[in-house]
């Protein structure tokens, strides 16, 4: 990081670095490694359960490895000086979630339930499609500085997107609290929320771009805070209003969280004034509270968080609307202690149903122990840094605003869904990034990194060469 | 912009930390309290998941394990004669828990004691299987069945102890039930033990161990102990001052006798024809400071009783004059379990000595190495040799010519006692039989000292008395014993 800062002179050093390593090599042994775990992982699973080699391990390291592969090439292709660590990473994480649906896939418990579904070809096509999607933004955008075109319709889009599941007969049933899946006949149900993120980052990023200046300088100090004008509220309003919406009407916490937080961080990068995160603060207080003291879900997931032994009792006596899942998860990764059952031993899927998607991080912490789970979240901290990073070397504020707004987003989500698990934090229904099952959040979460690698391939890419001039010295190029 | 996006690297960077550090805190600081909380359905899917350690009597099993289809509990609990064994094992089921025996010795039985620690990791490195020990008894399979049976249909409760070492024999309790059909998870097994908590016949209260009832005059032989020991009667064949009737003592209430001729009786005739008005008047004499004192000498008044399943406690109450005359009689207050009666039977026939009784002789490993053996213990001197002598002499003489005749074993020299206790409002109620004896061999030992009590609503209420009822179960329960170490 030290290789940047913010000063002009060193925006130089960045460009400068005529011939600098692409780092494709660098990536591929790293992708050597991101197949070769969950191959080994997925191996050990099936001789823990069946004490043999599961039959599918060449299909499955074939699949994975080919879409490694293909997405490298395409890197190395159409992303030559991309970020080298953040294809490995997203790999090895969704052949990790691949391999432990695959394992809840085999418990006998699951398969009981009727709500039992094979679920890990399923979530190796949604793999493939993200990989897909990746491979398209890759190809197809071939500067992001596109999008920058599209702010105002990726804000209607994400309008729509967000409002989809609230139409009567497309969106999918309040089976599990919150209303935020839309189901498409003959397609399943989709998430369209996942997406609904990375549009409205564009549009933050563009709007914001736009507004910055407006935004950061028209304002009086008071209080050693720069308050901003009662006009440039506006946007802030609009989305905290948007994210009470969320709330109120989707019963979704996670993602009024996300959007929020999202939009507050980006906020504060365009106009470096702290005082939007401490308005930021103020109005997620007022907003949470006030929709706690009358949303009966929200009060319940509280509860449930302060409390989830009451909460576990209250369902085991069969009460409505309360759910033992929550210190089912504790108890799993309280079980898995240090190091771990070992995978394929523990008994996660006590949490019963999604347990391989909202609670996955539990069946990690029960077979993978402590150290796998620290482990995982390192690796999600890498992406997101590495994100940040990209943020750091872009050369233009819209290619900041929008890297920096998708980690951002990233790493709420992480820990949104990772701190409902642990119990650190109440629980909301998001899925935990590439390796819990769910296809809009494989999906969407392929194209978020394929995004982020377009970002920090036009950040790193060598500047082309000045023609020629005998006369002169060599000049350093200094881009906008 | 480059500032406040380290900020926010520096802010995710916080998210991560907080996420470890609760992950620490849960895998790591909370991880045994987690792991070993009995709500965690884990616990029970590891006592369940290798067939359970048996408990041993008379060298045989008296339990088994057969294999489910279920997803959770491979294995499954099976009694052979459950409803006999009940009050010794208690149930292991997996829909309601374990009590007892199953509950207590649980670690050796699943295999997964502390002290098997080193045989596991050495069995997981040979790739063995971890199985469980086993937990074998103290107790006499033909006094058991001599017991349950002499029960019946009865209800009632045994309880049999080798006076020498303490050792349980017999544990029986009616009704009872077969823990055999509440051992699975099925809803069918809920059901059944709903059913069978809710009976208002308490088929699963271990009457032997967890009942107190009022021990009527079988207590006479307390207080006959106690004023031997305090010099209130100074032989067991010279008369004693007793008026008949005997009026209680700050009182205008006269208790009488139900048979025989109690005016200035003997200690020995009084015992035999069990006189309200000597003992009560004993009791009054001695005085409750002094009687709680001897009570407590014989086992009474101990909260904490472990055979290793928790005794309820027997209580002789701190109480005035009249009621301490009563209690003497082991009326009013005073209340005893039959396994505390069958103590007392015991340290008498030991020449005073009370043995600690337990009812797990040694804790096996699945290989039959020995991981422990119950040592006996000497709980008191409830009474000196002398007194002792006198008092076998004294209950000798009941079974002999007096109220305990059906007790007699033919070459066999028994003492007991009989008892009647009324209990209910205005004593209203059908009286408990009750009868407490030991049996003696010719070379001076005592095998085994055995208390019965029937509460037998069906019976005519003139029909129910200690001699009647009660007895003939004692003696087959004394014969099976003497039998069986032929």
């Amino acid at each position: 990081m030290s290789s940047t800062t913010n000063s002009p002179t060193h925006h130089t050093s960045t460009i400068g670095a005529i011939g600098a390593p692409s780092r494709r090599n660098t990536e591929l042994a790293l992708l050597v490694f991101a197949v070769v775990i969950p191959v080994f992982a997925y191996a050990n699973v099936g001789l823990a359960i069946n004490d043999e080699v599961p039959t599918g391990l060449l299909g499955y390291g074939l699949g994975l490895g080919l879409l490694a592969g293909v997405g490298h090439l395409v890197v190395r292709k159409f992303a030559p000086y991309a970020d080298p660590l953040m294809l490995p990473l997203a790999t090895l994480l969704n052949g990790l979630g691949l391999v432990v649906i695959w394992r809840l896939d085999q418990s006998q418990r699951l398969q009981l339930s009727s709500t039992y579904i094979e679920a890990s070809p399923r979530q190796l096509l949604n793999s493939a499609l993200g990989v897909a999607l990746f491979i398209a933004v890759l190809v197809f955008l071939k500067d992001h500085r596109v999008l920058q075109r599209y702010t105002y319709i990726s804000m209607a889009a994400a309008m729509v997107l967000l409002l989809l599941p609230l139409v009567p007969g497309l969106g999918a049933d309040e089976t599990f609290g919150a209303k935020i899946w839309i189901s498409i006949p003959g397609l399943g149900t989709i998430q369209p929320g996942e997406f609904a993120k990375i549009i409205i980052a564009v549009f933050f990023a563009g709007y914001l771009m736009v507004k910055r200046d407006a935004l950061a300088l028209a304002s009086r100090r008071f209080m050693g805070l720069y308050l901003p004008r009662g006009r440039d509220l506006g946007p802030i309003l609009v989305v905290w209003a948007m994210s009470i919406l969320i709330l109120v009407f989707e019963t979704d916490l996670g993602s009024s969280l996300l959007f929020f937080g999202m939009f507050v961080i980006m906020l504060y990068v365009a106009t470096e004034r702290t005082s939007w995160i401490v308005f930021g603060l103020l109005m997620s207080a007022v907003g949470a509270v006030g929709v706690a003291s009358f949303e009966p879900h929200v009060q319940q997931r509280v509860q449930a968080w302060l409390d989830p032994m009451k909460e576990y009792e209250l369902s085991k006596q069969g009460i409505i609307g309360h759910s033992e899942q929550s210190m089912e998860a504790l108890w799993a990764f309280g079980s898995g202690g240090t190091l771990g059952t070992g995978l394929g031993q523990g008994n996660s899927d006590l949490i019963g149903f999604a347990a391989n998607s909202d609670f996955i991080l539990a069946t990690f912490g029960e077979e993978l122990g402590l150290a796998g789970v620290m482990a995982i979240l390192l690796l999600y901290g890498l992406i997101v840094e590495r994100g940040i990073r990209t943020a750091l070397a872009a050369r233009d504020p819209f290619g900041k605003l929008l890297s920096v707004g998708l980690s951002g987003a990233f790493a709420l989500q992480v820990f949104v869904v990772a701190g409902g698990v642990l119990g650190l934090i109440p629980l909301t229904g998001m899925t935990l990034p590439f390796v819990a099952y769910g296809g809009s959040s494989v999906i969407a979460n392929w194209a978020l990194i394929g995004i982020l690698l377009r970002i920090s391939d036009t950040a790193r890419r060598p500047a082309p060469m000045p023609a020629a001039n005998p006369d002169a010295e060599m000049t350093q190029v200094v881009r906008p | 912009m480059n500032k406040p996006l380290r900020r926010i690297a520096l802010f995710c960077g916080i998210l991560v930390l907080a996420l470890l550090i609760r992950d620490n805190w849960l895998q790591y600081v909370k991880a045994d309290a987690l792991r070993t909380d009995t709500k965690n359905r884990r616990v029970s899917i590891e006592r369940y998941a290798t067939p359970r350690g048996d408990i041993i009597v008379d060298g045989k099993a008296i339990t088994g394990s057969v294999a489910t289809k279920g997803t959770d509990y491979k294995y499954k609990r099976t009694w052979k004669n459950g409803e006999m064994w009940a009050p010794v094992t208690g149930y292991s089921s997996q829909i309601v828990g374990a009590t007892q025996l199953e509950n207590l010795e649980d670690g050796i039985l699943t295999g997964n004691d502390d002290r098997l620690f080193f045989r596991n990791t050495l069995d997981m490195i040979t790739g063995k299987k971890k199985e469980g020990g086993s937990v074998v008894t103290t107790l006499n399979a033909a006094a058991q069945k001599a017991a349950f049976e002499g029960l019946g249909n009865k209800k009632g409760a045994v309880a049999a102890i080798d006076p020498a070492t303490g050792g349980i024999l017999a544990l029986a309790s009616t009704p009872s039930y077969d823990p055999s059909t509440f051992a699975g998870i099925s809803s069918k097994d809920g059901e059944t033990f709903t059913k069978l908590e809710k009976d208002k016949d308490k088929p699963m209260l271990n009457r032997a161990l967890r009942e107190t009832y009022p021990p009527g005059s079988t207590f006479k032989v307390v207080t006959a102990a106690a004023a031997l020991e305090n010099g209130k009667a100074n032989g067991i064949d010279e008369p004693t001052d007793t008026p008949d009737p005997y009026r209680l003592p700050q009182s205008t209430y006269d208790l009488t006798n139900e048979h025989g001729a109690c005016k200035n009786a003997t200690l020995r005739d009084a015992l035999e024809v069990s006189c309200n008005t000597v003992f009560a008047n004993l009791s009054d004499q001695v005085g409750n400071e002094k009687m709680i004192e001897q009570a407590d000498k014989f086992g009474f008044n101990d909260s904490k009783l472990d055979i290793p399943v928790r005794a309820a406690e027997s209580v002789y109450p701190k109480d005035n004059r009249p009621q301490n005359a009563l209690s003497g009689i082991g009326q009013a207050s005073t209340r005893a379990t039959p396994l505390q009666m069958a103590m007392v039977s015991a340290a008498v026939a030991n020449d005073g000595k009370l043995m600690k009784p337990y009812m797990v002789d040694q804790l096996r490993a699945s290989n039959l190495d020995t991981i422990e053996t119950h040592e006996p213990e000497e709980l008191s001197q409830a009474v000196s040799g002398d007194t002792a002598q006198k008092l076998q002499a004294m209950m000798e003489t009941v079974v002999k010519t007096g109220t305990g005749a059906k007790a007699q074993i033919p070459g066999v020299t028994v003492g007991g006692k009989t008892g009647t206790a009324q209990h209910g409002l205005k004593n209203s109620e059908k009286p408990y039989a009750w009868f407490i004896s030991y049996a003696k061999l010719s070379d001076g030992s005592s095998p085994v000292a055995v208390a019965v009590v029937v509460e037998d609503g069906s019976a005519n209420r003139d029909d129910i008395s200690g001699g009647g009822l009660a007895a003939p179960i004692a003696r087959n329960v004394m014969k099976a014993v003497i039998d069986s170490k032929k």
